[in-house]
């Protein structure tokens, strides 16, 4: 596959920082649309607002970068009006999860035929750092300087208790389990949700001992906990680790789905 | 509409709240669709968000609001008029967009489709701006067997996607036909990419995005004058415009005239000029004078408001002993 067919060459460089793990994601999810064989003219990439929210920009398709938090919205109006588009969602974390929640959870009730795709980097990266729904309890953030005190949102739970058809996560590490769920939420009729944790030097490592890019990657590796691996654990009764984040395909069903083409 | 859409190869869907009823059909619009969403008062203000990202994506489409009494909760189903400025300048930033004022169940028809054409035309946000009478009105209509229909037009293949024509109006590039279209709420250049530090280049779209309307008021503007040689004048758009007929009915062969209004935004002042024997306007409105001050920018003459709060109608009495007051 070529990239360079799906990039708008015009418009880089991108804004993304060094060491930024959001081209991680577009590149896997980019190579999941080759895989499916899908045509530029067939897909539309919807998005809010945020440092996520700016991969459509880049991508060589129609593109409606929105307002934020409403990029699921949206979408549903794409969606409802042409089900022949194949329509996917680039957001981050404080976009659907603060902001946008409302229509997280009602997109996934109304399980509609979309993907989506989260960078989660924990943070909110474009705005100066501030403490999103899912930054861990005692991280630093421009908002949370003494440690956050409040607990995080697990958005794979939430997407399967609200009605998701497909939901998987994984890190900016798991480059091919990554590129892999993707297609595999493209291929599932209704609701696909896929988190993506990313890292993110600039705003959340700069300020939780992850200087370096890669000891980032390494702690998101390290503390990713295979689906099977925990479902044993928890057969044999033993406590999950509250700082492991579960990887892997999570939700998988057939619930009917909305705006699916007949 | 939930009823009859579906039967009519139509979509509908009920959005969870009004901010996603706005972004759903701004969605719906850059497949090719005429859409439309409604509210009534507190509805708006979740709205005007997305209302001014329409404005700045050139996105056609139509927003019903019958308006009741605020602020806030306010008085849910008695009549109002009380957000003709929030139609105008709710949502932040520079923009414009186009109002309609229905005074009848036909004219609510009538302005409907009127709305989706201008909309499709100017590429802009149009709302109709209806009030409780009028949307709980009955009375009997007539429906044409065909309608007028103005298209979008197209954007012209190798053409950007935000260059606009001599009427300062671009081509739409509808999302599926190819054109690879980016649409941003951003500041964007003639290609749709963001360039949101270039302030040459902000002055001259939010100039174009206000021009493009502003620049078609006459061509656009839809109003009735009645008795023109008049020396106290009326001006008035939806329900008290019923009131200011029972007045000319009453009072046959009177110095009275009457300007009634359909398209409020942008707003028709040269209407205004030809009541050439005008002393004073009269406006009766269901607010605290929120057009009366428009009016007030483009005459010499005294505007005098006739504000009702509390969503009953002015009645007749009130109007003609207005009249009389000096």
């Amino acid at each position: 596959m070529s990239f360079e067919d799906w990039y708008r060459q015009d418009r880089l460089p991108h804004i993304y920082c060094a060491g930024c793990g959001n081209g991680t994601v577009i590149n896997c999810t980019l190579a999941a649309i080759d895989q499916m064989g899908w045509k530029k003219e067939e897909v539309v990439f919807v998005s809010g607002i945020g440092c996520s929210s700016r991969a459509p920009g880049y991508i060589l398709t129609d593109s409606l970068h929105t307002t934020h938090g409403r990029a699921l919205a949206f979408a549903t109006g794409v969606k409802m009006a042409n089900p022949d588009l194949k329509v996917v969602v680039f957001t981050g974390d404080g976009d659907l999860a603060a902001i946008g929640g409302n229509h997280f959870i009602h997109a996934c009730r109304r399980n509609i035929d979309i993907t989506v795709v989260c960078m989660n980097n924990q943070i909110y990266g474009m705005t100066g750092g501030q403490g999103s729904p899912t930054t861990p309890k005692g991280c630093l953030s421009s908002t949370t300087p003494y440690g956050c005190a409040e607990v995080p949102f697990d958005l794979c739970e939430l997407a399967t208790a609200a009605g998701a058809n497909y939901v998987s996560r994984w890190t900016s590490y798991h480059v091919k389990e990554l590129e892999k769920a993707v297609k595999e939420g493209f291929e599932t009729p209704g609701f696909s949700f896929i988190e993506a944790l990313v890292q993110c030097p600039t705003a959340f490592g700069r300020r939780n001992k992850f200087r370096q890019v890669m000891d980032h990657v390494e702690y998101l590796r390290s503390h990713s906990l295979l689906r099977a691996k925990r479902d044993r654990m928890l057969e044999n009764g033993e406590t999950i680790p509250e700082d492991m984040y579960v990887v892997g395909e999570l939700t998988r069903r057939k619930r009917p789905a909305l705006g699916v083409k007949p | 509409m939930a009823a009859k859409l579906p039967k009519k190869g139509g979509v509908f869907i009920q959005m969870e709240d009004e901010i996603a009823s706005m972004a759903s059909i701004i969605g719906a619009s850059w497949t090719g669709a005429r859409a439309m969403t409604a509210t009534s008062g507190p509805g708006f203000s979740l709205m005007m968000e997305n209302i001014g990202f329409a404005a700045m994506t050139e996105t056609p489409c139509v927003v019903v609001n019958v308006q009741r009494g605020g602020p806030s909760t306010g008085q849910p189903t008695m009549s109002a008029q009380g957000d003709m400025m929030q139609v105008r300048f709710g949502s932040h930033g520079d923009y414009s967009v186009i109002a309609l004022c229905p005074a009848s169940v036909q004219e609510m028809y009538e302005l409907t489709v009127k709305a989706f054409n201008l909309a499709d035309r100017y590429r802009v946000p149009v709302f109709l701006m209806a009030d409780e009478t009028i949307g709980h009105m009955r009375e009997k209509i007539l429906i044409p067997d065909k309608v007028e229909r103005v298209a979008r037009k197209p954007l012209a293949p190798g053409t950007l996607p935000f260059r606009a024509d001599a009427d300062l109006i671009p081509g739409f590039g509808q999302f599926g036909t190819g054109h690879h279209v980016h649409v941003t709420g951003l500041t964007h250049d003639e290609r749709g990419y963001p360039c949101a530090t270039n302030p040459k280049l902000h002055m001259a779209l939010v100039k174009r995005l206000v021009d493009k309307i502003e620049n078609a008021r006459d061509e656009m503007a839809d109003y009735d004058i009645i008795n023109p040689d008049a020396g106290q004048v009326f001006v008035a758009y939806g329900a008290p415009v019923r009131t200011v007929q029972q007045v000319l009915y009453d009072n046959p062969g009177t110095d009275i005239g009457f300007l009634r209004i359909r398209t409020v935004w942008p707003f028709p002042e040269k209407a205004l000029a030809k009541f050439r024997n005008a002393k004073r306007f009269l406006v009766p409105e269901m607010n605290l004078g929120q057009m009366a001050r428009e009016i007030e920018r483009h005459v010499k003459v005294p505007v005098v408001s006739i504000p009702k709060l509390g969503g009953e109608l002015h009645n007749p009495a009130e109007l003609a002993a207005a009249l009389e007051e000096r």
